[in-house]
């Protein structure tokens, strides 16, 4: 008992000692998540298309969900897409909203917006996120208006010193209704999309994005649909070609 | 004692003083994860690619690559001597199977000096030698498993799989040499395991193979099917390999007309692994006729193989 009283005792005595946190811990207190960024994703970066080719880099034939849990209710909204119907409604970047840009094959433009904003930039469909690690003070009545790339928080995660490095962590909510797959298969406004951002070298040279993404949708999906799209870097927007959204392809 | 109880009290309060007032979310991970357990594959990707004969979907082949691939014939595998072959390293993300992990400590010191990945019934499995030994020489024996070597990285299990004897990177027949080289990333995030592959060889592939997949923790043990027993599938012994004259495979345009894809995405160019393909096929593609078979599986999604929680 005296052992505890005596712990706890030191241990307020320490914590009123980091009233140096205000020298110790400043730093990190002011920081913005730019500054204390664990990995820098920053750049140009194009998708590298070894996996799920057939249902990426061409359009699958309408009613095929293969590899998508999909739930039963999804079914016929997927034997039913109509694409000219998307066209008449303005909705031809269903297929790009964030449950399935990340997958689209093509280039990432990744900048910091603001010190507390991840700006990222497709050129397929010429799309925008902006992954925010702080909270708005105020939701604007525009901000809870579904949009194709909804809202997307994001908190990195370090890796506990001395070691280096770490995650980049996004849950985006407030989806448009959008398309999984370029052939309809649908995910609802009530969907989220978890994502990790990590890093890797390649071997050779060069550097590898990797977005391990789950999505999560109450309405046409059964079980979370996982996927790992990758990237690898470029050294600048050389190849940048921005392509309006397309319904078809 | 006393100094052990102090930090433990502090540990939590010291935590807040930390982070509470930083001005955006952070969170601190460790440097190494659980790594032994059952991981079930999750298999929403397309990373097999074993459904036809001819499909090099997503691969950068060299020519000689591209050729031996054709001159491949599936029925080899009906060969008594050949069905318990099994597959290489790379088949741990291409297979269908999750993976089951253990850990091998150093008695004394707890450290650990291994994780062994299972073998499957078609799979060597794999070891992960965590100690810091030297790779061997490289006139050493080459296996099928080959020699894997690991270190804790950025909060994500790196290794390295080099002493590979040659083999397929794909059941299609698609070769890899014994001068391949494996670079694994294991990444975990939750429950969710993310094993990224980068398969280099200097014969058979132009660019890497690149490819990830996602396994979930399983609660419960994977159950493995029980070891291969070769059996008589119609040929004896003495016949010769199966093969095709590369020129002459008869499903060269089985997987091109099934789906409409582009010949040289199915043969494996490299051109086809970037965005800029797409823009080159646009306006010659044709969308296949609807889907009328096998068009998925909806309703109560269960794996088929091993459990997931």
């Amino acid at each position: 008992m005296r052992r505890s009283l005596v712990a706890t005792a030191a241990c307020l005595l320490a914590l009123a000692g980091l009233g140096a946190p205000a020298s110790l811990f400043a730093q990190r207190q002011g920081a913005s998540a730019r500054d204390a960024a664990p990995i820098d994703l920053t750049g140009y970066w194009v998708s590298y298309v070894t996996e799920n080719w057939r249902y990426r880099m061409v359009t699958p034939a309408k009613g095929e969900y293969r590899r998508i849990p999909v739930s039963p209710a999804a079914v016929p909204i997927i034997n039913a897409w109509d694409p000219s119907a998307d066209d008449r409604a303005g909705n031809q970047c269903k297929s790009y909203g964030a449950g399935a840009i990340m997958n689209v094959p093509g280039r990432l433009h990744i900048t910091w917006q603001d010190a507390d904003t991840l700006r990222i930039e497709t050129d397929a469909g010429k799309q925008t996120r902006l992954l925010r690690f702080s909270a708005p003070a105020e939701k604007s009545a525009s901000a809870s208006k579904p949009t194709w790339q909804g809202e997307s928080v994001a908190r990195w995660e370090q890796v506990a010193a001395p070691e280096k490095g770490g995650s980049l962590r996004v849950v985006t909510s407030n989806m448009r209704a959008g398309y999984l797959r370029k052939n309809g298969v649908p995910y609802s406004e009530r969907a989220t999309v978890s994502e990790h951002f990590d890093l890797t070298p390649i071997p050779d040279g060069g550097e590898l994005l990797l977005i391990t993404t789950v999505v999560e949708d109450p309405v046409y999906l059964n079980a979370p649909y996982v996927t790992s799209p990758h990237f690898k870097k470029e050294p600048d927007g050389s190849k940048w070609d921005p392509t309006p959204c397309s319904s078809t392809w | 004692m006393l100094i052990d109880l102090v930090v433990r009290r502090c540990a939590p309060a010291l935590i807040v003083v930390l982070f509470a007032g930083t001005a955006f979310a952070q969170a601190v991970l460790p440097s190494e994860f659980e790594f032994a357990g059952s991981w079930g594959p999750i298999g929403t990707e397309d990373v097999q690619n074993d459904s036809v004969p001819v499909d090099y979907l997503g691969l950068a082949l060299t020519e000689e690559g591209r050729m031996r691939a054709l001159s491949y014939d599936e029925s080899q595998k009906s060969m008594i001597e050949r069905q318990c072959q099994g597959w290489g390293a790379s088949y741990a993300v291409l297979g269908p199977f999750g993976l089951r992990v253990s850990r091998q400590s150093d008695p004394t010191t707890n450290r650990v000096v291994s994780y062994t990945i299972d073998a499957w019934e078609d799979w060597m499995g794999m070891t992960i030698w965590m100690d810091g030994r030297p790779r061997p020489s490289e006139y050493a024996l080459h296996t099928q498993a080959g020699f894997t070597t690991g270190r804790w990285e950025g909060g994500a299990l790196a290794a390295r799989t080099t002493h590979m004897q040659a083999g397929f990177i794909r059941k299609t027949g698609v070769p890899l040499s014994d001068q391949a080289t494996i670079d694994w990333r294991f990444f975990r995030h939750g429950d969710v395991l993310t094993v990224l592959m980068v398969a280099r060889d200097p014969i058979y592939l132009v660019e890497p193979e690149i490819v990830s997949k996602g396994f979930r923790l399983s609660k419960t043990p994977l159950d493995f099917r029980d070891p291969c027993v070769p059996g008589y599938e119609g040929r004896e012994p003495g016949d010769g390999v199966p093969h095709f004259a590369p020129d002459e495979n008869p499903f060269l345009e089985e997987f091109i007309k099934l789906y409409h894809l582009p010949r040289e995405a199915v043969l494996g160019y490299r051109e086809t692994l970037y965005p800029e393909y797409r823009k080159k096929i646009k306006d010659t593609y044709v969308p296949p006729p609807p889907c009328s078979a096998d068009c998925g599986v909806a309703g109560n999604f269960v794996l088929r193989r091993g459990p997931t929680p």
